[in-house]
């Protein structure tokens, strides 16, 4: 009692704003889930049994849960990109303890990953070759972001470095390129990469789309993630510096051993911020006609026999999105707290 | 000193070797591909009609100048609107959690956790199939309010002394917003209103208790305490990620181009593809992006300045 009256009817127009949710919930909320759970279709043979229900029709997703989960993969070969998506995602929680943090975990992730390339190229070991135009699906979507952070992560350390640079060609350098990826939208980065790069490439050389537009998003969010390493770089006291160039350390050592620890530690956090955005990010591709997770759902909803389930397609889009960027969002205000420890007790 | 003037001078010359080698690429690739160059283009006839047109008359006769012109209207138009419902939102969800109301807090956070996890993308496509798929036809249209009629064809609100009316097989007089553009500008305003009110809740929590004790203690009022204490003070905290905000708010306008509605970009998307000249039109799209990214952070810059506590500025 005592803890209603404090916190849902403590004033006049407190009380005012409970009621008002109240009654919204009382008036919607029934409906819902007469219309999400209890009215809904689970799983029908055809789409007739959701055409004449009052509910959801969860019996699309059912339906299509192959397509959407591995795009064009062939079919019978399903099991490769499944256990592809697993070992990634081991991998991503494998890494998120801190103890892991040694040096094995790169040889760990070198691993890993070329098991990967094993299992979705093929083409040795009785695995039939399948090319990259019929990777599709939710492992695209996780590809994506994995090699985009893998490759952009370097490269944003180096562009970071450069623009607190003494030298002004290579400060301008970068400076320019990080406003220019910045100022403008993904969208036409992709555009550039689809579009524009076959142009620059000399007769007889190309690269196909995949990797095309893994290189749009390498170079879109290394800009980004090189400004929150340059936060971590602002920092750090001057005297850390001036303490290793006591010692006579050259530029490359410095950084290497002092700066760079303590500034990418403190960036830890952020640049877990920044990789959710980023895997939000990786559903742009569908614009240029990629097969990630969101476009086999909207590909989907083109079969003509089950359109017009687009509400019950994207709420399924919805969920599966925000259970990876939920997950990551607790991990990063898991590591802000100092909950890892680490963080707090090397620097 | 000189050996650093050399690598910079080494880092030149790599530059301009890596163009000239794509440029003279794209010069023969051109050439084989019979690709025109150069900006001639934009007084050419465009042949495509525009859905739904801001300010500018527009027809398929028209130039590609003055389509690409449409497009940027469009996009101001969705941008403006977006900015000023994506502050009010933001603003009433930030402030809903801190309220002292429980009930209210949660939902606000609930909130701010769906719209941030999940990306525009999909959220656009989830508003587009809900008014598309979901809103009944004209004749049969919901009217929450007076005056006020949402269909699958759009959303009609009144206008002092013109008042929607249903003629034929949609409606007639009053505003209209036609389902794309509700759709983006719905997207836009709950998405970017999650990240505002992150914001204004972050900015006014970063004001010292102390001084919301000492109003108190003056004896103001919450609305007093709010507005003389407590948000000159966050405002100053607030300007710098407001206006990336309302930057990302213009940049993700761009999303557009999937779901049909004719902003800039997806008018520079259908010249590319009849003229084939996609280094032009990502050039123009960019330079516009670059133009409005550019100006408006001189301008929040200046503005920075201005409400900066003299002598304390850094």
């Amino acid at each position: 009692m005592t803890w209603l009256r404090r916190n849902l009817f403590s004033s006049v127009p407190s009380a005012l704003a409970t009621l008002l949710i109240l009654w919204l919930a009382i008036r919607y909320l029934p409906p819902f889930f007469s219309w999400a759970l209890f009215d809904a279709v689970w799983s029908a043979p055809d789409p007739r049994a959701c055409r004449e229900a009052q509910g959801a029709c969860w019996a699309f997703i059912g339906e299509k849960h192959r397509f959407i989960l591995f795009g064009t993969y062939p079919y019978e070969q399903h099991w490769r990109p499944a256990l592809a998506t697993v070992v990634l995602l081991f991998l991503w929680i494998f890494s998120a303890f801190s103890r892991h943090w040694k040096w094995w975990l790169g040889a760990v992730w070198a691993a890993g990953l070329a098991g990967i390339g094993l299992l979705m190229w093929g083409g040795m070991l009785g695995l039939p070759y399948v090319e990259n135009e019929r990777w599709g699906g939710l492992i695209l979507t996780l590809l994506l972001a994995t090699f985009g952070v893998a490759f952009a992560f370097p490269l944003s350390i180096l562009l970071a470095l450069g623009r607190r640079s003494e030298l002004p060609v290579l400060r301008a350098a970068c400076v320019g390129y990080i406003e220019l990826i910045r100022g403008v939208p993904l969208i036409s980065v992709l555009f550039m990469a689809s579009v524009m790069l076959p142009l620059f490439l000399p007769a007889g050389v190309s690269i196909d789309k995949l990797l095309r537009a893994q290189l749009a998003l390498v170079l879109f969010a290394a800009a980004y993630l090189a400004e929150v390493v340059r936060g971590g770089l602002q920092a750090i006291p001057r005297h850390q510096h001036d303490a290793a160039e006591a010692l006579g350390f050259t530029y490359w050592k410095k950084m290497r051993l002092v700066v760079l620890p303590q500034a990418l530690r403190l960036s830890i956090p952020p640049l877990v911020n920044t990789f959710i955005g980023f895997f939000k990010d990786t559903s742009l591709v569908l614009i240029i006609g990629l097969f990630d997770l969101l476009s086999t759902i909207k590909v989907s909803l083109q079969d003509p026999a089950w359109s017009g389930f687009g509400v019950e397609a994207y709420l399924f889009a919805c969920l599966a999105y925000f259970a990876f960027c939920y997950a990551m969002s607790a991990y990063s205000r898991h590591l802000e707290r100092g909950g890892s420890g680490r963080l707090l007790r090397e620097s | 000193m000189k050996r650093s003037r050399q690598a910079q001078a080494a880092l030149l010359a790599a530059a301009g070797l890596a163009l000239w080698f794509l440029l003279s690429n794209t010069q023969q690739n051109l050439e084989s591909r019979r690709i025109a160059s150069g900006f001639a283009f934009l007084w050419r006839e465009a042949g495509f009609e525009i859905g739904e047109t801001t300010l500018f008359a527009y027809s398929a006769a028209d130039h590609y100048l003055r389509a690409l012109a449409v497009g940027l209207a469009n996009t101001f138009r969705v941008a403006a609107i977006g900015v000023v419902l994506a502050t009010l939102l933001g603003t009433l969800v930030g402030l809903a959690r801190l309220s002292p109301n429980w009930l209210l807090v949660r939902l606000a956070a609930g909130y701010v956790e769906v719209v941030r996890n999940v990306p525009l993308l999909v959220q656009l496509f989830f508003w587009y199939a809900l008014i598309s798929e979901n809103l009944p036809a004209p004749a049969e249209a919901l009217n929450p309010l007076p005056g006020v009629f949402l269909s699958n064809r759009g959303i009609f609100f009144p206008l002092p002394g013109d008042v929607p009316a249903l003629s034929g097989f949609n409606f007639t007089g009053g505003a209209a917003l036609s389902p794309e553009f509700a759709t983006l500008l719905i997207g836009l305003v709950t998405y970017t209103a999650g990240f505002i009110a992150e914001i204004v809740r972050a900015g006014i929590q970063s004001v010292p208790r102390g001084q919301v004790e000492a109003a108190r203690s003056l004896g103001l009022g919450r609305r007093d305490e709010l507005r003389r204490v407590v948000l000159p003070q966050a405002l100053r905290l607030m300007v710098p990620p407001m206006t990336s905000q309302y930057l990302n708010l213009t940049k993700n306008s761009s999303l557009a181009v999937a779901i049909g509605y004719p902003d800039l970009v997806s008018i520079a998307n259908t010249t590319m593809n009849q003229t084939g000249q996609a280094i032009e039109g990502v050039a123009v799209i960019m330079a516009v992006f670059l133009t409005i990214s550019l100006s408006i952070s001189a301008f929040m810059n200046w503005y920075n300045r201005r409400i900066a506590l003299r002598g304390l500025a850094p």
